[in-house]
């Protein structure tokens, strides 16, 4: 069997089964101590020599040495002059036979001929007379011919003039010639030994590892192909984000929802009904089914929540605590989602808790519009309201797929996901929003953060976050910040010194930066391609 | 957010410095707003394309830039802005008809007087209405402006609401006289105008502003006439605003004079107009120009942005912002406040502390972060659940795939040879045919992943662990998600029974326990822990005879219930998704097991 590992694979056989080339080698090594390939086996290519000492040396059965040589060749004319004699020999030769030969005879016609002519005038083997050539030797010696037929045999000239000469009459050609020279090497053989390329329980079993002629491993080949699972790149960024959060005490939102509705979505968030981001444009509406139901607890997020509420005090003093689902319904019930309602009409239309309000006719058609989430933020209303049941402070955060009506292109997709943290606590500051945002950037790579005024409808003060970018030499936009609007926080019914911070970016863009991605599709959705899934690295947000 | 540009040497020159471009980003970004593009080089006059927040209405034009810009600097004081009567004592006086109330009722209006125009003055002039139209007015349904030459037309003046075609003039730089109807045909193929005429074509009374020769003035939101038409040369200029949005209305009355009023021979001065309009309550003068009275917490402000200032200095801070700010003499916390009336984005003392917040600089603020640990670190129970399911698949050889969730009506059906079960969600307004629906399975993602990646190696191996959508009438939301598995094999045979094998190593991973059909149904008497079996189905999704339901009974339960499918791909499948290969997959609902 042909090795399949190993530095080159040895195949026993060349030209069709006809010969062992390793097999002569070693044959003609064995009996001379240094073998010229050139004269030993003159006949076979130099790749095949080159294969079969390679096999050998690879052994160390055999070293050999690279031999360049400079040769002669003759071209078609020299050829020609070595078999048949040089051109003043032809014409010398037909004068002699002609006795006297006509200067318009065809055989004195053409170029060569001419030069023969020339030549034998030179030599003093013909001369003129009057309009024919009379032979003035009876025999001569062609020393053209002799020293072609010498080159010939020898490949090489005595005298590198005459060479010169010869190559600038395009009579012969120079050339350069590999050969090898081998001889014994260190671990000499004459037969090719079997070798071992990996261990076996045989081997072990036998004892034959100790004497097993290992197959020497190449180390500049990789490894075999494994055919691995792979996570997603955006799932593997998003679990960073996930144990950052974590680390930091925040508790997961549920955001199964990827229809809401346009109270939850806009109206709580103190988003008035005429702001731009409800357009067609920019959001997409449902149209089936047609229209939402009133505001009010959901069960399946209340559970969720419930059974993620921190449990131990209730452990401590209680032996048996009820279940996630009675804890979420003992919570809802302390709610009014009708008073809520009631409250974030009147902020809107009428003013309320402080604020002047927007100051329009508030529609409640529009509440009940459902669309495809616009952000997360909608489940941070839902999950701040029924805080009011309970006012403490706490972390929460979802990382989920949001929906944005926009034309595709290479930064924008219908779809994305939206990395969304809050903070509720008491005596909270702009500066310590500030702080913690430092500290949650620095985690991922990001250190150093200025922050801008900006314009959100429900956060103020609102701050963008931008981070120093080393390639684009410039300070780019990271995310969003700020702090609650009280017409959001007590229209829920928090009480006025709950302060919450909210913060948000995508989960997309700082994958993007991270990783030199300069389109969307390339990350998210079906045309991204299966070989960047599987040969993406792990993901380290904290190393660069 | 709206951009704005303003000429780069003029805006330089009313702020009194030439800057960088280093420093004047910095300015823009303590300020908050932003230098967008600096097209030195590649226009001349040179601009600025500054980015405004959008509630910003008095900064939509270069006089509002420049004006908040040199308050902030500490180089002007907050104009005072006045009303100042015609020479005459005469106000002009504008009668609302009731007829109005059932297309545009709000109406407002006011006079510069003595005003002089330069082209760049004229041209912000014209470029604030466009602004304020697009942005604050909605594209003009909540408000238009309509500006006239006051000295070609005679007061007082009607806003009335007629029948298009007893409505005839020329509109603005058009000679013809047109009636309502023909108007609206005239301007149907108008790139700027044609979005408009939807505010008010199918009505059956069009709004229409006359003066006392019944000469028209305006046709709100449409048009203006060419009668009254402004030019470099006007020098009073009256200002019809009409609204269907009462607050908007005054608004864009007070940008629109603070910012033009500061041309008037007496700078900052506006006449005001008396408007008749007893039917709805709005007879008044406008505008009123007195600023807001309110007042805000000295405690709250320094407690919010993390400081100690003292009242003046909060006072102080503030009068950067344009307020006019002093302590209360009667109480030691508070401050009473003077929003002006540029400030409309004002509305709750939060307002008022951020501007201090941005006085005082956001990034020289003290940064202390409480560190009570307030809550505990918990993960979803449904992501904990899917995390399970990923790990294993992906320890399994498959790769994890990430389609859309939004998806054609025929991918999601026909295209599996499934008819429409009536339980998707669809889009009012998708932009492309490729988010028609809420995906309701996560097939289609797959296959078109699949399809994406033709030139990778077979076989391939994907999977994904994410939300499908349903309606459900019982909920507010009317619809919910479940979280589903599905995986694909798509090799040169089907490999049915690799999707197989990742459902049985998935199973025994949720700890439920392979039965035969038989036991299955036979019960769970003592049995604690979950058990699955699966049973041959035709699916027309899949090849027939190669199909399989898959059915899981919860520990202790007798009822088992129908969680997913897998199966060969029927050809027809894999033709519409052009695949060339077979392929076998499998689809589950993963919350059963919660």
């Amino acid at each position: 069997m042909p090795g399949t590992r190993g530095p080159v694979p040895i195949p026993l056989h060349i030209n069709g089964g006809q010969r062992d080339l390793t097999a002569e080698i070693l044959e003609a090594v064995d009996q001379e101590a240094e073998v010229g390939t050139s004269t030993k086996f003159p006949q076979i290519p130099q790749a095949e020599i080159k294969a079969a000492l390679d096999r050998l040396a690879s052994r160390s059965m055999v070293e050999y040495d690279t031999k360049d040589r400079e040769e002669v060749a003759l071209t078609k004319e020299g050829e020609e002059i070595a078999s048949a004699g040089s051109h003043e020999y032809k014409v010398w030769d037909a004068v002699r036979q002609a006795g006297r030969l006509s200067l318009k005879d065809p055989s004195l016609a053409g170029a060569n001929a001419k030069i023969g002519q020339g030549n034998a005038f030179k030599l003093k083997w013909v001369k003129k007379d009057g309009d024919a050539l009379v032979s003035l030797t009876d025999s001569v010696q062609d020393a053209t011919r002799e020293q072609l037929q010498c080159a010939k045999e020898n490949r090489t000239f005595q005298d590198p003039k005459v060479q010169k000469d010869f190559m600038k009459r395009k009579l012969v050609v120079p050339q350069k010639v590999i050969s090898y020279v081998a001889r014994k090497g260190p671990k000499w053989a004459m037969e090719m030994p079997v070798e071992v390329t990996d261990l076996t329980a045989e081997m072990i079993a036998d004892g034959s590892w100790q004497t097993a002629n290992w197959k020497p491993y190449n180390y500049k080949a990789e490894g075999a192909q494994l055919s691995g699972g792979a996570f997603h790149p955006l799932m593997k960024v998003r679990q960073e984000f996930r144990e950052i959060f974590f680390n930091m005490g925040f508790t997961e939102m549920p955001t199964q929802r990827f229809v809401d509705t346009g109270f939850w979505n806009f109206d709580t968030l103190f988003v008035p009904q005429q702001h731009p981001a409800r357009d067609l444009q920019d959001t997409f509406y449902v149209s089936d089914p047609p229209e939402a139901g009133p505001p009010g607890p959901d069960p399946a997020t209340d559970e969720a929540l419930a059974q993620m509420d921190d449990q131990d005090e209730q452990d401590e003093n209680d032996s048996a605590p009820a279940s996630a689902a009675t804890r979420a319904k003992d919570i809802s019930s302390k709610l009014d989602y009708q008073q809520y309602f009631n409250n974030v009409r009147s902020v809107h239309q009428d003013g309320a808790f402080g604020s002047i309000g927007y100051r329009y006719p508030y529609n409640d058609a529009e509440t009940k519009r459902l669309v495809l989430r616009t952000h997360t933020t909608a489940v941070s209303a839902y999950v701040l309201h029924r805080l009011a049941a309970n006012p403490r402070p706490c972390r929460y955060f979802s990382i989920d797929r949001v929906f944005r009506n926009e034309t595709v292109d290479a930064t924008h997709l219908a779809e994305f996901h939206q990395i969304e943290g809050v903070i509720a606590d008491f005596g909270l500051t702009l500066g310590g929003l500030q702080a913690f945002l430092k500290r949650f950037f620095r985690k991922i790579g990001v250190p150093d953060l200025k922050f801008k005024p900006a314009y959100n409808p429900y956060t103020e003060p609102s701050m963008e976050v931008y981070a120093w970018h080393a390639g684009l030499n410039k300070l780019v936009e990271i995310g969003n910040s700020g702090m609650f609007r009280p017409e959001m926080l007590q229209a829920m019914g928090l009480p006025e010194d709950l302060r919450c911070y909210g913060f948000g970016l995508s989960l997309e863009r700082p994958t993007m930066i991270k990783y030199g991605i300069s389109n969307i599709r390339e990350l998210l959705g079906h045309k991204v391609d299966l070989g960047f899934i599987e040969g993406n690295p792990a993901v380290r947000l904290d190393r660069e | 957010m709206p951009t704005i540009g303003v000429n780069k040497a003029d805006l330089y020159k009313e702020l009194g410095k030439e800057y960088t471009r280093d420093e004047f980003d910095e300015l823009c970004f303590e300020f908050g707003i932003e230098l967008d593009e600096d097209t030195t080089g590649v226009e001349e006059p040179a601009q600025l394309k500054i980015e405004i927040p959008a509630n910003r209405y008095d900064m939509l034009c270069f006089e509002g830039i420049a004006m908040n810009l040199n308050v902030f600097l500490g180089r002007q004081s907050m104009p005072n802005y006045t009303l100042k009567s015609p020479p005459s004592g005469q106000l002009e006086t504008v009668t609302v008809s009731k007829d109005t109330a059932g297309i545009r009722q709000y109406f407002s209006c006011a006079v510069l007087r003595n005003i002089t125009f330069t082209k760049a003055r004229y041209e912000s002039f014209i470029a604030l209405q466009d602004k304020l139209h697009q942005n604050l007015a909605r594209q003009r349904t909540l408000v238009a402006i309509g500006t006239h030459d006051l000295d070609t037309i005679q007061g007082p003046f009607t806003y009335e609401a007629l029948p298009p075609d007893q409505i005839k003039f020329a509109p603005l730089n058009q000679t013809k006289e047109m009636t309502g109807s023909e108007m609206m045909a005239f301007y149907d193929k108008d790139k700027h105008l044609s979005r408009f005429l939807p505010i008010i074509r199918d009505s059956p009374v069009y709004p229409i502003i006359y003066d006392a020769n019944r000469t028209v003035l305006s046709m709100p939101p449409i048009i203006n006439s060419n009668h009254s038409k402004i030019t470099l040369d006007t020098k009073n200029v009256f200002i019809d605003i009409t609204a269907t949005d009462k607050t908007k209305l005054e608004i864009v009355n007070h940008i629109i004079v603070t910012m033009f009023s500061q041309y008037c021979e007496e700078p900052f001065t506006v006449e005001p107009v008396k408007i008749v309009s007893d039917h709805n309550g709005e007879t008044r003068e406008t505008p009123d120009l007195t600023p807001r009275a309110t007042q805000a917490s000295a405690a709250y402000i320094n407690s919010v942005c993390g400081l100690a200032e003292s009242r003046e200095s909060l006072c102080d801070l503030l009068k950067r912002m344009c307020y006019h700010a002093k302590p209360s003499t009667t109480d030691d916390d508070i401050l009473e406040v003077d929003v002006p009336v540029t400030r409309a984005d004002v509305l709750h003392q939060a307002d008022i502390m951020e501007d201090c917040a941005i006085a005082y600089g956001f990034n020289n603020l003290p940064r202390n972060f409480p560190t009570t640990r307030a809550a505990t670190a918990a993960a979803l129970p449904i992501n904990k659940l899917a995390d399970i399911v990923r790990l294993e698949s992906a320890m399994a050889g498959w790769a994890e795939v990430m389609p859309l969730t939004l998806c054609s009506h025929d991918e999601n059906y026909a295209w599996l040879n499934k008819p429409d079960d009536n339980k998707a969600v669809r889009l009012a307004n998708p932009k492309t045919a490729e988010y028609q629906i809420v995906r309701t399975s996560l097939l289609p993602g797959l296959l078109k992943t699949i399809r994406e990646n033709r030139r990778h190696a077979v076989p391939m191996r994907i999977f994904e662990v994410s939300d499908v959508a349903f309606k459900d009438p019982a909920l507010e939301r009317r619809s919910r998600n479940e979280r589903h598995f599905a995986a694909c094999w798509y090799g040169k045979s089907a490999g049915f029974e690799q999707v197989h094998g990742l459902l049985d190593r998935v199973m025994l991973m949720l700890k439920a326990a392979f039965v035969t059909r038989e036991d299955g149904l036979e019960g769970a008497a003592g049995v604690a822990g979950a058990r699955y079996w699966i049973e041959g189905c035709e699916d027309p999704t899949y090849l027939s005879g190669h199909a399989a339901a898959i059915y899981l009974q919860l520990g202790g339960r007798k009822e088992a219930q129908r969680i997913g499918t897998f199966g060969i791909l029927h050809p027809t499948v894999l033709k519409r998704f052009e695949l060339p290969f077979p392929a076998s997959t499998l689809e589950l609902n993963v919350e059963v097991f919660l």
